[in-house]
């Protein structure tokens, strides 16, 4: 690959840690908050910081200047997707955490991670997943984008960079389901990645042990300049009045094929009306 | 009575089955108005006003339909701003959610996705852990912008036809946006989409690469075919495909599970479907925990001889 003309690549890669969608999942409390025990890096961040560390290597590595930053924000044990992810291979982290962001929402999220990002950066290139695999709602990385003014590239199922004079410009590929696309655009940038984008790689005992000589700062809100009452409940611009878990789908008939089992198919789809 | 602004983010030439869908849920939430983000001709508007909207805005500037997220997320917030609406309606697919993300931090709104009813009092009824809790939510500040999902309200017929009036809203341009530079389309299956689709016929690690059977299958019912990580993974068949926690989520009247054993991942995509029937040859495999009609039994016996039977009643 080409020594990189241009300075080197601060990257920001957006984490979350997770409720473990393997095990029963829960909201509770007055409120209806996510219960977070049992949580883990969301799967679809690894993505993300794969990709971060995959240009970067292309790109001439560390010695060409170029930075992986590993940002979250959450309570406590958040801090071991930051953690995780330093493991991989990135190389500082930053936990932003404080009481008052319990209950944010995908507008307090966003505001919450702009002020964070606009604190630590400028960045060149803002990473995520292509969503929470809690939240599910996809929101978080368009209003960063929109808040920050950054182009937003999402759902990359591809992803490069190329140094110019005039910066950097990256180029994507989204496949959707008639057609797929190339997108491009300059640096500074927002992209999410898919779960199609490569094959993240497992910590090593290398890069566990070299994890934990690699700095990670701790901020508060006050640290980044916001007021309680702009993130969590207060600063949210939605509410969950009421949830119920979906009562369990009762189980049906199984049966054992003993030749005649799609004729049976068929009389089941029949006496439900559906043929 | 509120003014309820649809806003269909990718329009098609005539209306399509969710535009039908949002539109007949804005009629019962107050008067519908129409933006659409891109040009509309005749047939689209007549489409319109045959749900009874009053009144389309269309961006000044149709090129901001062929940009990515920024410009149609701008045009929205300016359509809702010209209209004075109340309460905003679109889709669900990945691009409509973003358009609302953008267009809810401009408008300073609320955004609700994974919408399944709204009730008069726009309280809205989603699905949370991939359809394994329902949460009422609120939009507690700004105007709600509600994400409804393909298949939760049943489409009204079309009234009398009558063409409404359009406005072109200045949109103004994005100071950063992403340009496409590029698009190859994927060839026409003829088969409906995956997230609108009645009936899904979906098969995994089982099918061992012949999807035969199962297309089959999936035509004679007017299906779509959808599959399991494992078999697009494998490339047996297209990503876009794939249903579960990181493929699409699906609610279909009927879903047929084959050779697909049912762990988590694909649960989340299937769980709300209304009716589930499972074929697969290991009578332990999770997904008979959730069918409604299972069978412990070979898909490439099973399937043929279904297939068979629904042609030789239908004869």
């Amino acid at each position: 690959m080409d020594e990189a003309p241009t300075p080197g690549l601060n990257i920001a890669v957006l984490v979350k840690h997770v409720p473990d969608a393997q095990f029963d999942r829960h909201l509770n409390g007055p409120r209806n908050t996510t219960e977070r025990s049992e949580s883990i890096l969301s799967e679809l961040d690894e993505y993300a910081l794969e990709a971060a560390l995959q240009l970067v290597e292309q790109h001439g590595g560390d010695a060409a200047g170029h930075r992986v930053t590993a940002v979250t924000m959450g309570p406590g044990p958040a801090v071991s997707a930051v953690k995780k992810a330093l493991q991989m291979g990135a190389a500082e982290g930053v936990h932003l955490t404080d009481d008052a962001l319990a209950g944010s929402d995908a507008s307090a999220t966003s505001r919450a991670l702009a002020a964070l990002l606009s604190h630590l950066g400028p960045f060149d290139l803002v990473l995520t997943g292509m969503a929470s695999t809690d939240g599910e709602t996809s929101l978080v990385p368009a209003q960063l984008a929109e808040r920050l003014d950054l182009p937003q590239v999402t759902f990359a199922a591809a992803l490069e960079l190329e140094a110019a004079e005039a910066g950097w410009t990256l180029t994507a590929r989204r496949d959707g389901d008639a057609y797929s696309e190339t997108i491009a655009c300059a640096l500074p940038a927002l992209v999410s990645v898919t779960d199609q984008i490569n094959e993240p790689r497992y910590p090593n005992f290398k890069g566990i042990m070299a994890a934990k000589k690699k700095p990670l700062r701790t901020l508060s809100l006050s640290d980044i300049g916001l007021a309680a009452d702009e993130v969590g409940f207060a600063g949210s611009w939605t509410a969950v009045e009421a949830a119920e878990p979906r009562p369990p789908r009762s189980q049906g008939i199984v049966i054992t094929d003993e030749g005649d089992a799609g004729l049976r198919l068929v009389d089941f789809l029949a006496g439900q009306k559906l043929l | 009575m509120p003014t309820v602004l649809v806003f269909l983010h990718d329009p098609g030439a005539v209306l399509a089955k969710n535009d039908r869908e949002l539109l007949t849920l804005a009629g019962t939430l107050g008067d519908p108005v129409a933006a659409v983000a891109g040009d509309a001709g005749d047939p689209l508007l007549d489409g319109l006003g045959s749900y009874g909207v009053s009144t389309c805005y269309l961006p000044a500037d149709p090129s901001v339909g062929k940009s990515l997220v920024a410009g149609k997320a701008a045009f929205l917030a300016e359509a809702v701003r010209a209209s004075g609406a109340s309460v905003v309606l679109l889709g669900n697919a990945y691009e409509a959610k973003e358009i609302a993300a953008r267009a809810g931090v401009r408008l300073e709104s609320g955004v609700i996705t994974d919408v399944v009813a709204v009730a008069d009092d726009l309280t809205a009824t989603k699905s949370v852990f991939a359809g394994s809790y329902t949460s009422q939510c609120r939009v507690t500040t700004g105007i709600p912008i509600l994400a409804v999902k393909p298949n939760s309200i049943e489409a009204a017929d079309a009234g009398q036809p009558a063409t409404p009036e359009t406005v072109r809203v200045e949109v103004p341009a994005p100071a950063a946006a992403a340009v496409i530079t590029g698009r190859v389309d994927k060839p026409a299956t003829g088969r409906p989409d995956l997230a609108e689709a009645r009936v899904i016929v979906a098969g995994g690690r089982g099918v061992d690469g012949n999807f035969a059977p199962l297309e089959e299958l999936a035509d004679l019912l007017g299906g779509a075919v959808g599959a399991s990580r494992a078999a697009t993974d494998a490339g047996w068949i297209e990503h876009s495909a794939q249903i579960g926690q990181t493929g699409k989520t699906v609610s279909p009247q009927l879903y047929i599970s084959a050779g697909i054993s049912g762990a988590v991942q694909q649960k989340a995509g299937m769980q709300t479907s209304q009716v589930i029937v499972a074929i697969n040859k290991d009578p332990d495999s999770p997904v008979f925990e959730i069918a409604d009609f299972g069978v412990v039994g070979d898909l490439f016996t099973v399937l043929p001889q279904a297939a068979e039977e629904i042609r030789k009643r239908r004869a």
